[in-house]
């Protein structure tokens, strides 16, 4: 049992050590220029120097709010069309196709059309985060929302329930598990549609600075983003699995994974 | 204990009674009557099938009555049709004289596995019906809830989570809930099919204490023999495919019934009798 939680808590860390020591090694034997990649040690240093004068702040703040506005947002929406899909067969074959076609495109295609539309702002930003964020939560919704237990609606019905207390009582807690599952995959999908976005076009934010670094040829900088990107894409996540375990936790499914 | 249910003592003048002249007489009228009722299920495959096929019924007021029969006789498909989720193809279903088209709100409904919401507690369960219904009075909701838990031996698991307790106890809880809003008619559909058979008796037993502290119209499905001799006023025995009733059959033991009961002669000449019934539709396949 011990040796079991050693093994998954020390193994990736001595995988690590490994791998930062062959890279520092592999960069000094072979003379690779720093232009094409960094040591480990270059790579802090340009992530020290850039929270020590201030820059990565700047741009976080930027980026954060993009993913945290764009992320509700799509959250919020995906939920509300997915409910009257899912629970109205008029609005499902009045819209159902639409969002197929959506589903199917990139949504980042779309960045470029936003920008003539709403500008280099944060607005813009706001809106592809909100829209690469609405589809894996809607289409959870939806199938959510559908696979209820029959017994469990039967129940409400025997009662006299209407549709209103077989949503509140049944289907939405019915459908949480799901939503959540949706809306784990939506939060690593907000910060790709921020920071692509940010490529296209774009005053500020961690996507915009990584392609000026890049003009710049400051290769330790663009690493030292992705290590912040990386470290942001794995706390948003946590983040909403630890949502996901307090908000459902009948739901067994969301503590297996982590050996509970 | 006195036998809690005495049959109406005004039986002579219905049969007997000249045309024209009778008064409709409200007493004898039946809690449940189901009228030459057939439902038809439509398959995927556009075939019909027949579930029920001109099943006639009448329940009496406070009787504890059980169907038995094989399964896929429609004996399910019967509550279903008085608890209003499903429509009867032909014939007619009333509960208290009041076409049944509708769910209804004086109905108490326990399922087969106990459908129990995991996200609640064991209190806020048996509180659901009072919730969907919006009943007046909420401030003694809690405590109605409480007695019943009290009753069925779990109101220390109050504040659990179904999750935590065994099968035996959710479906407890099942009945507690089925029976909070006071209903005056019980369905309950193979309520004990999915316990083991110890668990499965204690649960009987547990059943009837309920039933005789709180008399009510119960409709008890099952395909267990002895249970069905063990719980009802009444046996109807049907048949499979299509589902039609081929016994009736009143069951006379002295209440409260035990476990001398099971092991009495005149437990296992009923237990013979209902058996022989449901195996003799079997011969002419």
């Amino acid at each position: 049992m011990n040796r079991d939680r050693l093994l998954r808590i020390g193994g990736p860390i001595l995988l690590f050590v490994l791998l930062i020591t062959a890279w520092e090694t592999g960069v000094r034997v072979f003379q690779i220029q720093q232009m094409i990649l960094p040591r480990p040690m270059q790579v802090v240093d340009a992530l020290v120097a850039g929270f020590a004068n201030g820059t990565f702040q700047k741009h976080l703040a930027v980026t954060g709010k993009e993913v945290l506005f764009g992320y509700l947002l799509g959250v919020t929406l995906g939920i509300a069309f997915g409910a009257a899909i899912a629970l109205s067969r008029t609005t499902e074959v009045l819209l159902y196709p639409y969002l197929l076609a959506l589903q199917t495109m990139p949504k980042i295609a779309l960045a470029p059309l936003m920008m003539i539309w709403v500008g280099f702002g944060i607005e813009s930003k706001i809106l592809i985060t909100m829209i690469v964020a609405i589809f894996p939560v809607l289409v959870n919704v939806i199938v959510g929302l559908r696979s209820v237990e029959p017994d469990r609606i039967a129940l409400i019905r025997s009662l006299k329930g209407g549709t209103w207390p077989e949503f509140v009582w049944v289907r939405l807690p019915s459908a949480a598990p799901y939503i959540f599952a949706g809306m784990k995959t939506a939060v690593v999908l907000s910060l790709l549609g921020a920071i692509a976005a940010e490529f296209v076009g774009a005053e500020a934010g961690l996507g915009y600075l990584m392609s000026q670094l890049m003009f710049r040829l400051d290769t330790p900088g663009v690493f030292a983003i992705l290590v912040l990107l990386g470290a942001i894409g794995v706390l948003l996540f946590l983040f909403a699995d630890w949502l996901h375990r307090k908000i459902v936790f009948w739901d067994a499914s969301a503590n297996e994974r982590w050996g509970k | 204990m006195p036998e809690p249910v005495v049959p109406p003592p005004l039986a002579p003048t219905v049969a007997g009674a000249p045309p024209g002249t009778a008064p409709a007489a409200p007493a004898a009228r039946p809690m449940i009557d189901l009228d030459h009722l057939s439902v038809v299920y439509r398959t995927r495959a556009s075939e019909r099938f027949v579930a029920v096929a001109d099943v006639s019924l009448q329940v009496r007021e406070g009787e504890f009555c059980v169907i038995v029969g094989p399964s896929g006789c429609g004996k399910s498909t019967l509550l279903k049709v008085l608890a209003g989720l499903v429509r009867a193809d032909g014939g007619r279903a009333s509960i208290r004289g009041e076409a049944v088209g509708a769910p209804r709100d004086d109905i108490g409904f326990v399922f087969q596995s106990a459908t129990l919401l995991p996200w609640m507690t064991i209190l806020d369960n048996v509180l659901l019906p009072l919730k969907v219904q919006r009943r007046p009075d909420r401030a003694a909701w809690a405590e109605r809830a409480m007695a019943l838990l009290r009753t069925v031996g779990l109101a220390d698991f109050a504040r659990s989570y179904p999750s935590e307790l065994s099968g035996g106890m959710q479906q407890r809880v099942g009945m507690a809930r089925a029976l909070v809003h006071d209903p005056s008619l019980l369905l309950m559909d193979e309520p004990f099919g999915a316990l083991d058979a110890l668990t499965r008796e204690t649960m009987n037993d547990e059943l009837q204490r309920l039933w005789l502290s709180r008399p009510k119209t119960v409709l008890f499905v099952t395909h267990s023999i002895s249970e069905a001799v063990f719980l009802a006023d009444r046996i109807v025995v049907m048949s499979a495919r299509p589902g039609r009733i081929v016994a009736d059959i009143p069951v006379d033991l002295p209440r409260p019934r035990d476990v001398a009961t099971l092991d009495s002669g005149r437990f296992g000449e009923y237990s013979r009798q209902v058996r022989t019934h449901l195996y003799a539709q079997e011969t002419p396949r």
